[in-house]
């Protein structure tokens, strides 16, 4: 099963690919190192001679729905393992957004992998309540940038023996080593959702309203606004056409469970305007949306993911929204603002990073032609000593620098 | 002494020992000198091994504690961190050449934040006294270790520590946005801050659990929870190993995840109902305590849910708390455990993990072990993740039933391995599982680990001779440098 878009090296094995990166260390030949390469279009360009995909390291390796564990190897298409998951009424509890309709690559053929999930932490709208990708993560096998195998952890809840490798390679974009195999920790899929919604509130009330939810014990799973503008693009027609904003929360559990949360939540911010609550079924297809980062635009426009404190981030937006064209929604009850922002020559990346600066955020520029990605900064840049420790790091699993060099930083 | 192997000692280092001190005081007005002040510090909860340490700093300030370690770096001298010393893993043990900087003083919550639903606080501050902060507000911080009274926030991060209602709510790790750490050379360096996912690698996660190798965590921004509407438990007794582990799985298969899921085996459960009086059944083999939260609703349709499920399972005795009171006799049990069997014996707490489906297999492991060597044993644990602590029988003051008791410990943490599961979901390594770590990990492994705790701390001076084994660690004193 040879993934025609990469023409790059698709080890069979992990020890073949342990080989290769071996080989290329030698000869300190730089790889540039992919899943399926469906995102090599967000990020840092990476200029190689070498290619290495995963896409024939696959298969499901070991699942107890019982002990809440599946193991797969790095190439498994993220969907192989959901559908396996979905069988046994349980789920990857982060619920890792899906970036396909954003890059514009619907291509099912090849899909996102599950290596790559932790490789860039990915993680949905119940991070919020659930934790990311990489609180999931159980255990790792991986070849480092010396050709050498390692393994941290193991498929058991709780593990604390030694230097916590598998957080280490969590979010490091394929720089330090190639996961081969990587096992996680689940839960079980929730017999009902129920979402309770609010129309047209501006955003400082919306975010207010999150907040507010997220701290009452009903154990809101997802808290999201969404503009006017953004909410036309849902598949819901009814709740697109509306015209008006969409401050959404969810519930999940057991029916009763659901049922009396839902009505205790509506008596707690009742005060905020009238509450709408949709059932299982329009639940679902709400949040496979939101999933699917489907209120964004399918263009060109350069795209930000920002994150910050709730309670700083209407201020933020307020800010950029005074200097720049954007449109923002909010996800994680306000924690993560996707920003999209009218075309430009540098998508405003040093605009934008001065205005959040007093807010403290971290962005990230998630699409923007190959051209101005080289160019700007794509990851937040970091204080001189995290970059100082960042190289060590590097240089700790990969001592040539041949592992996708310049992907998160051009100093890493 | 027992078996553990420790580095010697640099005789330069205490030969230098009062101009060094001298040293100190110039830099912090915080230094214990008085013998009786630093037996204090001579050992944590391991208390079998115990060194007086050089001298002991207590900082009130992230920047007194740089001061320290600049000062220390300068005059190559090792440093050990240390919160309130109740590692069990001897992870706080000094040696006669190190300088303990405890930041028990530094214990004060200095912001706390309910929309983001965050609090800062200095690491010295107990594990309960950040619940206790935020509890007036309807919140609480979710990691419980046992220890929580006394453990500080800056020991649960470097041990990644974990506790009962764990299962929903993760370990430490899950549960830190950022942290204020000092490094080796004094320079102060924030990781992470008071939102989710930090960009950059993952900082925050290999600090936590680094059992105080790679810096000195001054402050944190955890995560705080609002509290459930209320919670339950219920006692489950069954005949066996089997019938007990199968009915944790099925209640888990069923999609149900409890805050909490203990296990007690017959010897447990004895010794914990003569000294708690909780009401525990006595002719059963295994006993399960299993809390639901949620309304009252809720707790009832789960109760309903988890008793149809465990009839499959012969259980002889299924009890519900009804009041406030009847849950706290059903936790006074569990929660004394370490001190009833305290009264009857001294005891080593393991802190192994398995696989849930090994439990039979794995609890019949540990009592062959220990019959082996004629030790007795009690089994607690939490079931919903597979952490073991078999409670290893013996007499302190007979040398040779503390060694065969350090020896089937070590028998049983390799056993879990073998089984498929960890050498400690907990306690950390420290010094007592440091020599096991080869049978988890190959070299390779170890080397890896060893060359990322290497990029935090180039000279090996923090908490020395602790984690890896010494013939794999680089510096002086080891013996097999
Ligand atoms: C800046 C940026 C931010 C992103 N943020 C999000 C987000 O918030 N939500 C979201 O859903 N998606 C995000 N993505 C996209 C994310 O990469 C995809 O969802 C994804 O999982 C792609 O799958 P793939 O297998 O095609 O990965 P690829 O495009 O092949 O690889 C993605 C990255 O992971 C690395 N990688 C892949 N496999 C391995 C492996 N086995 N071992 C080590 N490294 C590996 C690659 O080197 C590369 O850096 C982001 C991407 C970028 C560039
Ligand atoms: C009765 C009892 C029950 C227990 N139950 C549990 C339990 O249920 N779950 C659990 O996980 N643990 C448990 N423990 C173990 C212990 O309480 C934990 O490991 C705890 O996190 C240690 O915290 P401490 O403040 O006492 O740290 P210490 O014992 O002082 O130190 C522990 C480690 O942390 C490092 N350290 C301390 N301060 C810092 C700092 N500022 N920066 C960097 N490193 C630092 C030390 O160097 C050492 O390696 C129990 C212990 C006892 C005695």
């Amino acid at each position: 099963m040879a993934a025609p878009m990469l023409d790059g090296f698709m080890p069979g094995s992990e020890d073949e690919l342990a080989a290769f990166i071996a080989h290329s260390a030698e000869a300190q030949t730089p790889v540039e190192v992919c899943g399926n390469g469906t995102k090599r279009a967000i990020g840092r360009p990476v200029q190689t001679a070498g290619k290495i995909g995963t896409g024939n390291l696959t298969g499901v390796t070991l699942y107890e729905p019982s002990e809440l564990v599946i193991a797969a190897r790095a190439g498994t298409p993220l969907s192989e393992v959901e559908a396996l998951l979905d069988e046994h009424n349980q789920m990857l509890a982060f619920e890792p957004a899906d970036m396909t309709p954003l890059t514009g690559k619907s291509d099912v053929a090849e899909p996102p992998t599950i290596g790559s999930v932790f490789a860039t932490n990915t993680s949905g709208s119940r991070r919020v309540l659930r934790g990311a990708a990489r609180d999931h993560l159980l255990g790792v096998r991986a070849v480092n940038g010396r050709g050498e195998t390692i393994k941290w952890g193991g498929r058991v809840m709780k593990n604390v023996t030694g230097v916590d490798l598998a957080r280490g390679l969590s979010g490091s974009w394929g720089t330090l080593a190639v996961m081969t195999e990587v096992t996680m920790k689940v839960l079980p899929k929730p017999e009902d959702t129920r979402t309770l919604m609010l129309f047209g509130l501006p955003d400082e009330a919306a975010i207010a309203l999150c907040c507010a939810a997220m701290g009452t014990p009903y154990e809101v799973s997802a808290a999201i606004h969404i503009p006017a503008s953004m909410a036309a693009r849902l598949s819901n027609q009814e709740l697109g056409g509306l015209g008006r904003a969409i401050t959404a929360l969810r519930l999940e559990n057991f029916p009763e469970s659901t049922q009396a949360r839902a009505e205790k939540l509506e008596q707690q911010i009742g005060t905020f305007g009238e509450v709408y609550t949709i059932g299982n079924e329009p639940s679902l297809e709400f949040w496979r949306d939101v999933r699917e980062l489907r209120f964004l635009t399918g263009s060109q426009f350069p795209l930000w993911r920002i994150t910050t404190a709730p309670s700083r981030a209407v201020g933020m937006v307020n800010a950029i929204r005074a200097q720049l064209d954007c449109q923002a929604a909010y996800d994680w009850s306000g924690g993560l603002v996707w920003l999209e922002l009218a075309p430009s020559r540098d998508a405003d990346a040093t605009d934008l990073r001065r205005i959040i600066a007093d807010f403290e955020a971290h962005a990230t520029l998630i699409r923007a032609p190959l051209a101005m990605r080289s160019a700007v900064e794509v990851f937040h840049p970091l204080p001189a000593a995290n970059m100082t420790l960042s190289q060590k790091l590097k240089a700790a699993f990969d001592p040539a620098g041949i592992l996708n060099p310049g992907r998160m930083y051009p100093e890493v | 002494m027992s078996g553990i192997q420790l580095p010697e000692p640099d005789t330069g280092v205490l030969d230098r020992r009062d101009a060094l001190v001298a040293g100190l005081q110039r830099v912090s007005p915080n230094v214990v000198t008085d013998p009786i002040g630093l037996e204090v510090f001579e050992a944590d909860a391991l208390t079998a091994y115990r060194n007086v340490p050089l001298a002991v700093v207590l900082p009130t300030s992230t920047e007194e504690v740089s001061r320290v370690l600049r000062f220390c770096h300068e005059n190559d001298l090792n440093v050990l961190p240390r919160g309130a010393g109740t590692s069990l893993s001897g992870g706080a043990l000094p040696m006669k050449d190190t300088v303990v900087v405890g930041i028990s003083k530094m214990n004060q919550v200095l912001d706390i934040n309910l929309d983001d639903r965050v609090a800062r606080v200095q690491t010295g501050i107990t594990n309960l006294g950040i619940s206790n902060a935020v509890s007036e507000l309807g919140f609480f911080y979710a990691p419980d270790p046992s220890s929580q009274l006394a453990c500080t926030l800056a020991g649960n991060i470097a041990m990644n520590s974990g506790g009962a209602h764990c299962l929903k709510y993760g370990v430490t790790t899950n549960n830190i946005l950022g942290m204020t750490v000092v490094m080796m050379d004094g320079e102060i360096v924030e990781f992470g801050g008071d939102f989710l996912d930090p960009h950059g690698y993952d900082f925050l996660g290999l600090m936590t659990g680094s059992e105080g190798q790679f810096g000195i965590v001054t402050e944190a921004t955890v995560r705080i929870l609002p509290k459930a509407e209320g919670e339950r438990p219920m006692l489950m007794g069954f005949n066996s190993a089997e019938d007990a582990g199968g009915c944790v799985a099925a209640i888990i298969g069923a999609g149900i995840v409890p805050v909490a899921l203990e296990y007690m085996d017959r010897p447990a459960i004895k010794i914990c109902e003569d000294f708690a009086g909780a009401g525990y059944p006595l002719d059963v083999e295994a006993l399960l305590i299993v809390e639901v939260e949620g309304s009252e609703e809720e707790i009832a349709d789960l109760f309903g849910r988890i008793r149809e499920i465990a009839k499959d399972f012969n259980p002889t005795e299924m009890r519900e708390a009804q009041s406030a009171e009847e849950a706290a006799a059903i936790w006074r049990g569990r929660k004394s455990a370490f001190g009833a069997m305290g009264r009857i014996s001294d005891y080593m707490c393991m802190d192994g993990v398995i696989p849930l489906s090994t439990l039979p297999k794995a609890l019949s492991e540990v009592s062959r072990i220990c019959q082996h060597y004629g030790l007795g044993v009690a089994n607690i644990f939490h079931a919903g993740d597979g952490n073991l602590h078999p409670l290893i029988m013996f007499n302190a003051n007979d040398p040779d039933e503390k060694d065969r008791a350090e020896r089937c410990g070590g028998d049983i943490l390799e056993a879990c391995v073998e089984l498929g599961g960890c050498l400690t979901g907990e306690h950390g390594v420290g010094i007592e599982k440091r020599d096991l770590m080869t049978t988890q990990y190959n070299r390779t492994d170890l080397e890896q680990q060893i060359r990322v705790k290497t990029v935090f701390d180039p000279d090996w001076r923090l908490n020395r001779g602790k984690v890896f084994p010494l013939d794999m660690q680089p510096g002086n004193g080891s013996p097999h440098a």
